[in-house]
């Protein structure tokens, strides 16, 4: 038959490109390790490891939530903007609520029921918009990623919104302690990472997202309520944008109309570096997380070495990022 | 043989010993074909004869496998890719080929544009549009937008099109098929224009009524093989759809249980009415299998999903069990134990990009949980069964479901419909694309599933796969019931009279020729 004769043709090749397709971000990352070790005998030591993690770990958590709504076929380009509005807004409250509460954990909680509480209805209004108001994904996100940043600029009248000392003492060590040595962000990415490849790999809502992402007629037919599903990934990533700022704002505790920005941008390529489709129809959770982490020792090795300019950082994780996507299309041929 | 208009003139296009393969599988045997200047020439046959095929060839769009085209009076290889319509011959496609987007003067030169001193010549272009449509008599505005025209008036702009282009043949494939009777008639009128200024027409429809008023000469086709060239006044429509069906069932088909006349009626359906389709009323009885016949876009797919609930109907009731039912999610309908398997495997069934196991179960995943996750052992087990149940032939299971053949795709499909187990199966157009071994498997699934008590509608598009399987045949016309067919009335040429029109439910009154 002629169809089974390319078939043999094509297996050695293919079998080679199947391996890439799993371990490429992998093999990346120990790429990336192996040049940082060569170039600063500081690079694997226990401190310079955890304060890289702990810096992807708000780019992580939101890239994890990007994770979902990409394999859906969706796009969320308000990531960013909507960390400031969120740090904003829990600023405020905490502020608000000092003298009524005074100093203390429960300031703190109640900005992080806030934190989070933002975060879930921001998605639910994005959510809404893209599957109720059939507007396309990166138009609705595109606008609300402008009104949030214009939101928090208001807010802060221009300037910065800065938390009560005394409070920001008291949550402090949410950003800067941690449990046994490790600090307390890269627990949260870890749990998170760990729950969504769990939500991803073992449940209906992750099955229902790639199918979604594949084909969504397909779905439809298979009596998936497609409107739902894509509604449930934009609010899981506005509460993970939550998750994410309240590790964030202990670290400086201000927000300006400079917070966030650019986070997007970095959470879709560590997305798409780590293998999910752009296109949708396939995501991996823990791909994410290598694919943040490489962009984060990017700038980390650019830091500890003296050859390049480390205003250089933004080139190297472009090229990564066009790098990761012409395998892709490679893998898909 | 003199056409009706008198001219004898040579033919402009001509075609001899045509033969026509896609791989291993023969489409068209040595077919002869020829079309004069001034005349139009109609081609018709069963859906899968072999027309479509025909006319790519005609066009240069494919190659023959053997035998020649004489263009001319001489023998030429057509250019591949459309080129074809620099010498004149230009085909009209059933899916119109017009950019939405662009304005109908636009269109009209797209690809040939007017330029002066290397910019467009807007004003130019819009000119002649606008006189091209005059001679044409439709009253278009050369600066409409495309995406605002009426399906007709988008037709009229290919045809616009095709003449700006001097066509000297143009080939038609079904174009009054999206048409109402008014624009029909426009379109005819269009054409006797232009084959009065010679040009030939070659017209393909599924309707003996048009075909009888507008040409000259009638070709009939059937599972790739020339019946006849007959002139139309030899012609009636009868005699059309005999030559066109001609044919006796072969063993293919499971012998039919008789059907029980007591049997509860399961789902009855009464004066839907849904986009597209009108004023439907049917019956489905325990253990039946009932075909839906008609012709492609008849409106068959429109009933059925309406009434599994993936569009929502405007009017009409449905019953399961006799009890009222209004879906409006599939979700409910697949609950209530009625499934749809659509035509459209591909971009409707089946996951291309993942393997077996998540598209056999993506309908009924929530069979497949464990304390809130996927039991995915649970899933392995019911692949399995599948596999073994519908004799689903993969290299493993992790293969995409894309790289799977047409028959092991349509029976993998078929697995996925039955996991919901459902006591009334609609099954839209089954066999399509796979081979006829496949199709047999298919057949005695179906047949068995009646046998066991289960309801089977049947919609095809292969009449005799629907005499072949059903106990009744509904047969639809245009969005409406054309006709219910028992017993001894299921026979070719009958479903063909209701479904082109000839016959109407009732009586057996005539639509004039």
């Amino acid at each position: 038959m002629s169809a089974s004769a390319p078939d043999m043709a094509a297996k050695p090749a293919r079998g080679f490109r199947i391996d890439l397709k799993t371990a490429g971000p992998l093999v990346a990352l120990a790429l990336l390790v192996l040049l940082g070790v060569t170039l600063n005998e500081n690079f694997l030591t226990y401190n310079n490891l955890t304060n890289v993690l702990a810096r992807s770990s708000f780019i992580g958590i939101i890239a994890i939530g990007a994770t979902f709504v990409i394999t859906s076929g969706g796009l969320d380009l308000s990531v960013g903007s909507m960390a400031a509005v969120i740090a904003g807004a829990m600023i405020m409250v905490m502020n608000w609520l000092i003298p009524s509460m005074g100093i203390g954990w429960g300031v703190v909680l109640a900005g992080m029921a806030v934190g989070i509480l933002v975060g879930g209805v921001a998605g639910v209004g994005n959510g809404m918009m893209i599957t109720r108001g059939r507007i396309e994904a990166f138009i609705v996100t595109l606008g609300t990623m402008g009104i949030f940043r214009s939101l928090v600029t208001f807010l802060a009248n221009g300037g910065t919104l800065s938390l009560n000392f005394e409070v920001a003492d008291v949550y402090r060590p949410v950003y800067y302690d941690g449990l046994l040595g490790v600090p307390y962000p890269i627990i949260v990415f870890a749990l998170v990472a760990i729950g969504g490849e769990i939500v991803m790999r073992r449940t209906a809502f992750g099955r229902y997202c790639a199918a979604i992402g594949s084909n969504e007629q397909v779905a439809r037919y298979s009596s998936i309520n497609v409107d739902n599903v894509r509604l449930m990934t934009y609010i899981l990533q506005g509460v993970l944008v939550g998750v994410a700022v309240l590790l964030y704002v202990p670290r400086l505790g201000s927000a300006s109309s400079t917070t966030g920005v650019l986070w997007e941008l970095e959470a879709i390529a560590g997305v798409i570096i780590g293998g999910t489709t752009l296109k949708g129809g396939y995501g991996r959770v823990w791909g994410t997380v290598v694919g943040v982490v490489i962009l984060g020792l990017i700038g980390n090795i650019l830091n500890l070495q003296s050859l390049i300019s480390p205003y250089l950082n933004g080139a190297f994780q472009g090229v990564i990022i066009i790098l990761a996507v012409l395998l892709q299309r490679g893998r898909r041929r | 043989m003199s056409s009706a208009n008198g001219t004898s003139a040579p033919a402009i296009l001509s075609a001899h010993r045509i033969s026509k393969s896609f791989g291993d599988i023969p489409v068209l045997f040595s077919i002869d074909f020829d079309i004069r200047p001034g005349e139009v020439h109609a081609i018709i046959g069963e859906n899968g004869a072999g027309k479509s095929t025909l006319i790519k060839i005609l066009s240069g769009i494919e190659q023959p496998t053997s035998g020649s085209i004489s263009f001319d009076g001489k023998t030429v290889v057509l250019p591949p890719n459309g080129a074809a319509e620099a010498m004149g011959i230009v085909l009209i496609h059933q899916e119109q080929n017009l950019a939405e987007h662009l304005t109908v003067a636009d269109s009209i030169f797209l690809g040939r544009e007017l330029k002066r001193f290397g910019f467009l010549n807007q004003a130019e272009m819009r000119r002649r549009a606008a006189a091209v449509m005059a001679t044409l008599h439709v009253a278009v505005d050369p600066d409409a937008r495309i995406g605002s025209l009426s399906v007709a008036d988008k037709q009229m702009v290919e045809i616009a099109k095709a003449i700006s282009r001097d066509a000297r043949v143009l080939i038609m494939d079904e174009p009054t098929a999206v048409l109402s009777v008014g624009e029909t008639q426009t379109l005819f009128e269009q054409i006797r224009r232009l084959t009065a200024r010679g040009v030939a027409v070659i017209f393909i429809s599924h309707k003996l009524d048009e075909i009888m008023e507008l040409a000259q000469r009638v070709t009939v086709l059937r599972d790739g093989q020339l019946i006849a060239t007959i002139g139309t006044e030899a012609l009636t429509p009868d005699s059309i759809a005999q030559m066109m069906v001609g044919r006796e069932l072969s063993n293919l088909y499971p012998p039919k249980h008789e059907p029980d006349v007591d049997a509860p009626v399961v789902l009855r359906v009464r004066n839907l009415s849904a986009t597209g389709v009108s004023d439907i009323s049917f019956d489905l009885r325990r253990g039946e299998i009932l075909g839906f016949a008609g012709l492609i876009g008849s409106g068959r797919t429109a009933v059925a999903e309406a009434v599994v609930g993936l569009t929502s109907h405007t009017g009409g009731q449905i019953e399961l069990d006799g009890k009222p039912v209004d879906f409006t999610q599939v979700a409910q309908s697949v609950d209530a134990g009625l499934a749809y398997m659509t035509k459209d495997r591909k971009g409707k069934g089946l996951l291309l990009n993942m393997g077996l196991q998540p598209n056999l179960t993506l309908l009924t995943l929530k069979k497949h949980m464990r304390a809130g996750f996927l039991d995915s052992a649970s899933e392995a087990r019911a692949l399995e069964r599948a596999v073994r149940r519908f004799d689903v032939r993969a290299r493993d299971a992790s293969v995409a479901v894309g790289r799977l053949s047409g028959g092991n795709q349509q029976k993998l499909m078929l697995g996925k419909t039955m996991e919901s187990e459902p006591d009334i199966i609609i099954m839209d157009e089954p066999t399509r694309g796979i081979d006829v071994g496949t199709k047999q498997q298919i057949y005695h699934i179906i047949a068995a599933l009646a046998a066991e008590g289960k309801s089977v509608i049947v919609i095809s598009s292969e009449m005799q796969e629907v005499i072949g399987l059903s106990h009744r045949v509904v047969v639809m016309r245009q969005g409406r019931l054309a006709g219910v067919l028992e017993g001894a009335e299921i026979t070719e040429s009958e479903i063909m009279r209701y479904a082109a029109g000839i016959k109407q439910s009732g009586h057996d009154e005539r639509i004039s020729a």
